[in-house]
């Protein structure tokens, strides 16, 4: 039932609403603490790239609950407002500012389409709201402009095709040949460019026999694998994802293609558990960072342990990459909360604050430290591997794994990812780590 | 040109072994569409929806069946079953709940309600299956490769690409071209298909024969899909794309043809195959180019009648 309103209490209204915004402007380092804290997060609920989009909220829910059990942030408890990246950007824009204006939100995760980051950064500088970038791996972001409120608390796109392709060099440095299938839309596009400008570069002279591009979401490639059969490439790199990776390799798999050809396959981790043994091994295989669940040499293994048998016992399922990647964000919420709240002697930050102390942050994921660079980017090391079946997975895991430092393999501050590609020299291999055995 | 063939011959022919199957496919999804739009003049967008259930419902059926212990071949009564029991259950429920509502109605009001009903039935699919992909190959493995010979190689393919989607296809096609012309059922919707006022007048319940030819086209369509299913992944989505290209098929067939949609289906397959091997950066447009083409030289589609209006 609607309440009704007294012109005087609608006064009353007023008169503390205009108070309480002159006191804000003559006081704005003054914060009251909230009630709850709460973060809306952008992710993908509905489409393909739901894959990914519902196993990081699922991931996101158990963090928060787990957060909440032991008292919150500050004190205070986490209450998420989750948005649905499916219905495209421009609906996006609107649900982020909603989120901003309406819904009060202190802090924001965005997103997991590159397009959907690329919308929603230019707002954090808009509407001066620390937004942690969670999962899209767009180059762009930090190479084209500076974004004062905008962070992102993993590796990106040209570390994760770069470790591979090293990883590549170094096992099988007599290729001669090479196909790519990849998705066609930014990712699918923008991955080739890096790869082909790093190859080009660590060994010029390799032919490419086919750029395949098949439309976004295909449900058949037929066609192009029939076509690859025939040309016989030594390599064939593909950066697809989700149920057309699947697709791709049961279908190319039953047609022997991965007999004849070696398979580089940087985001294969989210797949691997719905491909179970009929993953053919000995393939090259990426993870979009560290976290695979055989980790060598995780860095707190009963902390990963701990978050990795919570969700499976929730879920009945293995977490996969973007819930590492939303436990990197959060945990990357929980210091960056805590370093602003301690640079304040105790009191809740502002908005500028709250940045301010994300701006070279260091925090702990499960498997390693992370540092958030002086542009926002995140430095993540990245694991690359070889396809192999042990007892303690029903799918496959790497083996002979190299751990690749961020450093090594991120662009530096300042520089375009393809121009810095570019620039390398095929004596970078001897930099890389050797493979830690089994 | 002798030598282009003579360089280009075999990747062509190659070519057309994987464009057949895909036509197979795309027409089981089309001819449903076209038969529905026939005789109860709506553009179904919820046809694509049909397709992905039935695809999920051969999986869950055939993983079901491996479950018992069931030989892999037992997967093609799995793809049957799917089909008639969506086909079966949804098809009614649709037609009588939804459907009935809308006939005669404004097209956009038409488009509207299926699209609702599309999407409404997408979250469905993500209720009950979740949005991890799932795959039951059992069916296309059991039939194991052929070796296709490519001058001093050979290019394994499917036998279930090669023999059970064309074969299937083409059993559709001669079973409807029968059904139609052959059966008094079949002649019935005919009838209501040409006239449905005159075919009311003498005597036929065209209601019975909606109820019919919906539930016909919509186990089509989810047979389609049982048929995929062995063959990718199924994920969120599928449907939308299905859908789109049956468009395509049915727009460059004409509006109400069988046979129109088996040749549309055949010169998108065919024309999307030869585009990867030739120019793959039109392999996503081809069929569309193949559809604007057809639409600006015949607005009605290549088999299409013109239609004088009645007054």
């Amino acid at each position: 039932m609607p309440h009704a309103v007294s012109r005087r209490a609608a006064l009353l209204g007023a008169a503390a609403t205009s108070g309480s915004l002159l006191f804000a402007g003559g006081n704005a380092g003054a914060q009251q603490k909230p009630s709850e804290l709460r973060v809306g997060i952008t992710t993908f609920l509905s489409g393909p790239a739901s894959v990914f989009g519902v196993p990081a909220r699922q991931a996101a829910d158990l963090l928060f609950e787990e957060i909440n059990r032991a008292g919150g942030i500050g004190g205070i408890p986490v209450r998420p407002f989750y948005v649905d990246e499916g219905p495209g950007t421009d609906h996006l824009v609107g649900e982020y500012r909603r989120l901003v204006q309406n819904e009060g939100v202190h802090i924001i995760f965005a997103s997991i389409s590159s397009g959907s980051c690329l919308a929603c950064t230019p707002l954090s500088d808009e509407m001066r709201k620390t937004t942690l970038l969670w999962d899209c791996g767009t180059q762009r972001i930090f190479e084209e402009g500076k974004h004062p409120y905008a962070f992102r608390t993993q590796g990106y796109g040209t570390p994760e095709i770069l470790a591979p392709l090293l990883y590549l060099l170094k096992t099988k440095p007599d290729f001669r040949t090479l196909a790519v299938i990849n998705q066609d839309y930014a990712w699918g596009r923008d991955s080739w460019e890096l790869w082909k400008a790093g190859m080009d570069a660590l060994k010029p002279g390799v032919r490419v026999v086919a750029e395949l591009f098949p439309r976004f979401n295909s449900t058949d490639f037929s066609t192009e694998i029939t076509r690859m059969l025939a040309l016989r490439p030594d390599v064939i790199l593909s950066t697809s994802w989700g149920g057309e990776l699947v697709t791709l390799i049961r279908q190319a798999s039953e047609r022997r293609l991965l007999d004849r050809s070696t398979f580089v396959l940087p985001v294969a981790e989210a797949s691997l558990q719905q491909l179970g043994r009929a993953m053919p091994q000995g393939h090259v295989i990426g993870a979009r960072g560290d976290h695979w669940n055989n980790h060598p040499k995780p860095k707190d293994p009963a902390r990963f342990q701990r978050f990795v048998d919570s969700y499976r016992q929730r879920h009945n399922e293995y977490p996969i990459y973007p819930c590492h990647h939303m436990a990197q964000a959060i945990a990357a919420m929980q210091a960056g909360f805590a370093r602003a709240i301690e640079a304040k002697g105790g009191g809740w930050p502002n908005d500028q604050e709250l940045a301010n102390a994300f701006r070279g942050l260091t925090f702990d994921s499960p498997t390693s430290t992370i540092t958030l660079r002086e542009d926002g980017q995140g430095l993540e090391d990245q694991i690359v591997g070889l396809s192999s079946f042990t007892d303690r997975f029903p799918f496959a895991v790497p083996k002979d794994m190299v751990i690749f430092p961020a450093a090594m393999v991120s662009t530096p501050v300042g520089q375009k990812s393809v121009d810095w590609l570019k620039t390398l020299k095929p004596d970078m291999l001897a930099q890389v780590p050797a493979p830690i055995a089994g | 040109m002798g030598q282009w063939f003579a360089e280009n011959g075999l990747l062509i022919g190659l070519a057309l072994l994987d464009g057949l199957a895909y036509a197979a496919l795309v027409f089981m999804v089309a001819v449903g569409l076209n038969m529905v739009f026939g005789v109860l003049r709506i553009v179904n967008v919820a046809h694509g929806s049909l397709f992905a259930i039935g695809a999920y419902a051969a999986a869950s059926i055939g993983l079901f069946l491996a479950s018992l212990g069931l030989p892999p071949i037992a997967g093609f009564a799995a793809l049957l079953l799917a089909a008639a029991l969506v086909g079966g259950i949804l098809g009614p429920l649709i037609e009588r709940l939804v459907l009935r509502r809308i006939y005669g109605q404004e097209e956009v009001l038409q488009l509207l309600v299926t699209f609702a009903l599309f999407m409404i039935l997408e979250d469905v699919q993500k209720l009950i299956w979740g949005v991890q992909p799932i795959f039951q190959d059992a069916p296309m493995k059991a039939l194991g490769t052929v070796d296709v010979p490519f001058g001093e190689d050979v290019i394994p393919f499917t036998a279930y690409q090669l023999f059970v989607l064309p074969g299937v296809a083409l059993a559709t096609l001669a079973g409807l071209a029968w059904f139609l012309r052959r059966t008094l059922t079949g002649r019935v919707i005919v009838a209501v298909t040409t006239d449905k006022e005159a075919a009311m007048a003498m005597g036929i319940d065209a209601a019975k024969v909606t109820l019919l030819t919906f539930t016909f086209g919509a186990a089509l369509a989810a047979l389609g899909g049982a048929l995929a299913s062995p063959t990718t992944s199924l994920v969120p989505g599928i449907g939308a794309q299905t859908i789109v290209l049956s468009f395509a098929v049915v727009a460059t067939a004409g509006l109400g043809q069988i046979e129109g949609a088996a040749i549309s289906a055949l010169m998108i397959g065919l024309g999307r195959s030869i585009a990867v091997y030739l120019a793959p950066e039109f392999e996503v447009v081809v069929p569309y180019l193949i559809m604007v083409a057809v639409l600006l030289i015949r607005p009605q589609g290549l088999f299409g009648r013109l239609e004088t209006r009645r007054v």
